[in-house]
């Protein structure tokens, strides 16, 4: 039974990293941008979600991804893409200062304490089954990464501006020449970043209960750490790689003694350095990548 | 670099590093003429600076970002709390602390060096297995390290008073003490761009396989100059806990300290010492400026906007920042004047 505990736990905790690897991942895949401002798409989500709180909850669940996504098309149009050419350094330095302006911005407007809200009260309720205690938040999560993943799945292998984003990703230059509008496929990797961490804002809300300006920036490190793992530029990477350390989270939450479980994050950064000694391109390495010569 | 070999005199040797120098004195000496306000923001600038110099020694010269820069910080200001606290502050703050270092007061520049050393020291362990990695993986790599070294340190209550904040620092950096400090960082900086580590990392950094194939060895290149630059880096976090006499165990201010300076850095162009020299200026003066505006304005958060916006626009017109690969070289006329062949 408590495996079973455990395994719900590691699939929930895993989909929700998994969710945000994809964003990041996507992104990285077609422009190598590094999008620290990914987690600030969350958190204007969130935000959003916490100023619709009174209206039925479906309509704050719809407002607050709409909301992810326009942000995330106003980052692209505002400060990527003037940048697309630019080394990957840059465009990791303006990724930082989009995360700046947007927690900034909210902080002007909302002000910096913690505020708390209860979006889809019904998640919060647990099914006891013998031993077994499961929340249904936990099961939205499993099942909402599911959906999403087999979603992006689908669009990414039967729609064309999904198959001209995968030939993107491979390689920019060429898939132009072939006729592939760079623009429009690169806002929609973006609107699909947006609707991911949508999605993952109302997971994290459902678990905290709490708006905050930096809210995301755990989960934007987190899934960045899994990227890495999984092997930059890979899709299927990004979501071993959420997996992966979701798994790794619970595990060590369970198997850690008392003492130590305050290191649990130093453990987890651990297992994250000796796997990137032992395989420095991540699980599935992505070809596009490698120098020529 | 390009024009530097041009005059063999020492004058004309050191005069890129020499020129940020004395500009650097000049707006010194100048910010003491303003308010108190503006000396402590020029100080602060000026502990920037040696962060962001210290930054600079590695990830310019390699082209491999590091998000793990912080951790040499926050190593380097805990090493000289231990070695400089007045015993009795330590008595009273840290009661439970390894008692050699509980009788010691050392006096606070050998405390600087030897906690700079400390990180040069962890550089050197942890950069080993590290600097095999490259690219995005070589900056998660760090960034595991930083957050390992955080959790520890967080923990490690009778050493660093775990999580709440530790006070009570001796306070001895004014706008000159600060100054000297960047002075010397530059011309470690320098140095190193000159030496011929310095030349073979950034032959690694242009052309990683053609520099393997010419001979360098990529790790040991950048494992040097990871140590140089935790050392630099070490002392400038020395500096930042030294001037507000606190350190804060907080995750967050680290993490957005390795956030700013590497947006220093690039906005003034990571490719010269010139460019890290500049990022920090410009970046410190927008804000302070910016900040000057909000006041009457009345909206707080406005200036912060600001300043995303200036950085965005920055890399949007010069994606190699400010300075680009451009350093000080003496004019002509002094050149000849100066023996020069």
């Amino acid at each position: 039974m408590i495996i079973l505990q455990y395994v719900i736990d590691a699939l929930s905790v895993g989909g929700l990293y998994a969710l945000a690897a994809l964003g990041i991942g996507l992104i990285f895949g077609i422009m190598r941008l590094v999008n620290f401002a990914h987690g600030d798409l969350l958190m204007m989500g969130a935000y959003a979600m916490f100023m619709l709180a009174a209206a039925a909850w479906p309509l704050t669940i719809l407002g607050g991804v709409v909301i992810a996504i326009l942000v995330a098309l106003a980052t692209e149009r505002i400060a990527f893409r003037p940048l697309r050419t630019a080394d990957p350094s840059v465009l990791l330095a303006a990724s930082f200062a989009v995360s700046f302006f947007l927690q900034n911005f909210v902080l002007m407007v909302m002000g910096g304490r913690a505020l708390g809200v209860d979006i889809v009260p019904v998640l919060n309720h647990h099914i006891v089954w013998g031993t077994l205690s499961i929340s249904l938040l936990n099961l939205f999560t499993i099942g909402l990464s599911f959906v999403l993943m087999a979603a992006l799945t689908l669009f990414l292998k039967r729609t064309k501006i999904g198959v001209n984003m995968r030939a993107a990703s491979e390689d920019v230059r060429m898939a132009r020449m072939m006729g592939v509008r760079v623009n429009l496929v690169i806002a929609a990797a973006f609107a699909i970043s947006g609707l991911l961490a949508g999605a993952a804002a109302i997971v994290v809300l459902g678990k905290t209960g709490l708006v905050l300006p930096a809210m995301g920036l755990r989960l934007t490190l987190v899934a960045f750490v899994a990227t890495v793992c999984g092997g930059m530029g890979s899709l299927t990477g990004a979501v071993i790689g959420g997996y992966a350390v979701g798994i790794l989270e619970v595990v060590l939450g369970g198997l850690l003694p008392l003492a130590l479980l305050n290191y649990r994050e130093a453990f987890i950064f651990a297992v994250v350095l000796l796997f990137l000694m032992y395989r420095p391109g991540g699980i599935i390495k992505v070809a596009a990548l490698q120098e020529r010569v | 670099m390009t024009h530097g070999q041009r005059g063999t005199g020492a004058l004309a040797q050191l005069w890129p590093v020499l020129s940020l120098i004395l500009i650097l004195a000049v707006i010194v000496a100048f910010s003491h003429l303003g308010p108190l306000s503006f000396e402590r923001m020029v100080t602060k600038a000026l502990i920037m600076m040696t962060v962001v110099v210290g930054l600079y020694i590695f990830v310019g010269n390699s082209g491999v970002l590091s998000f793990g820069h912080s951790t040499f910080m926050i190593v380097s200001a805990y090493m000289s709390a231990w070695l400089t606290m007045t015993v009795i502050r330590k008595k009273i703050m840290l009661p439970n602390i390894w008692e050699g270092f509980g009788l010691m007061e050392m006096h606070v520049l050998p405390g600087a060096l030897l906690a700079g050393l400390l990180s040069a020291v962890l550089a050197l362990i942890v950069g080993a297995p590290l600097m095999r990695l490259s690219g995005i993986a070589a900056a998660i790599g760090t960034f595991a390290v930083f957050t390992i070294i955080t959790v520890v340190y967080n923990q490690w209550d009778s050493f660093t008073k775990g999580a709440s904040t530790l006070i009570g620092l001796p306070t001895y950096v004014d706008l000159w003490t600060a100054f000297g400090f960047v002075a010397g960082a530059l011309l470690i900086a320098f140095a190193y761009d000159r030496s011929k580590f310095g030349l073979q990392l950034r032959a690694s950094r242009e052309d990683m396989v053609a520099a393997r194939a010419a001979g360098v060895n990529i790790t040991f290149q950048r494992l040097i100059a990871f140590v140089v630059s935790a050392f630099v880096t070490g002392i400038g976090g020395v500096l930042y806990v030294h001037f507000t006499a606190t350190i804060t165990q907080a995750n967050l201010l680290y993490l957005n300290l390795t956030f700013i300076t590497i947006v220093m850095l690039l906005v003034g162009g990571m490719r010269s010492l010139t460019g890290a020299v500049v990022g920090v200026v410009a970046i410190s003066f927008v804000s302070e400026g910016l900040r000057q505006i909000e006041k009457p304005v009345g909206v707080s958060g406005l200036g912060e906007l600001g300043l995303a916006a200036f950085m965005l626009l920055v890399l949007a017109v010069r994606p190699n920042g400010i300075a680009g690969k451009w350093e000080f070289s003496m004019p002509a006329f002094l050149r000849h004047r100066a023996g020069a062949p």
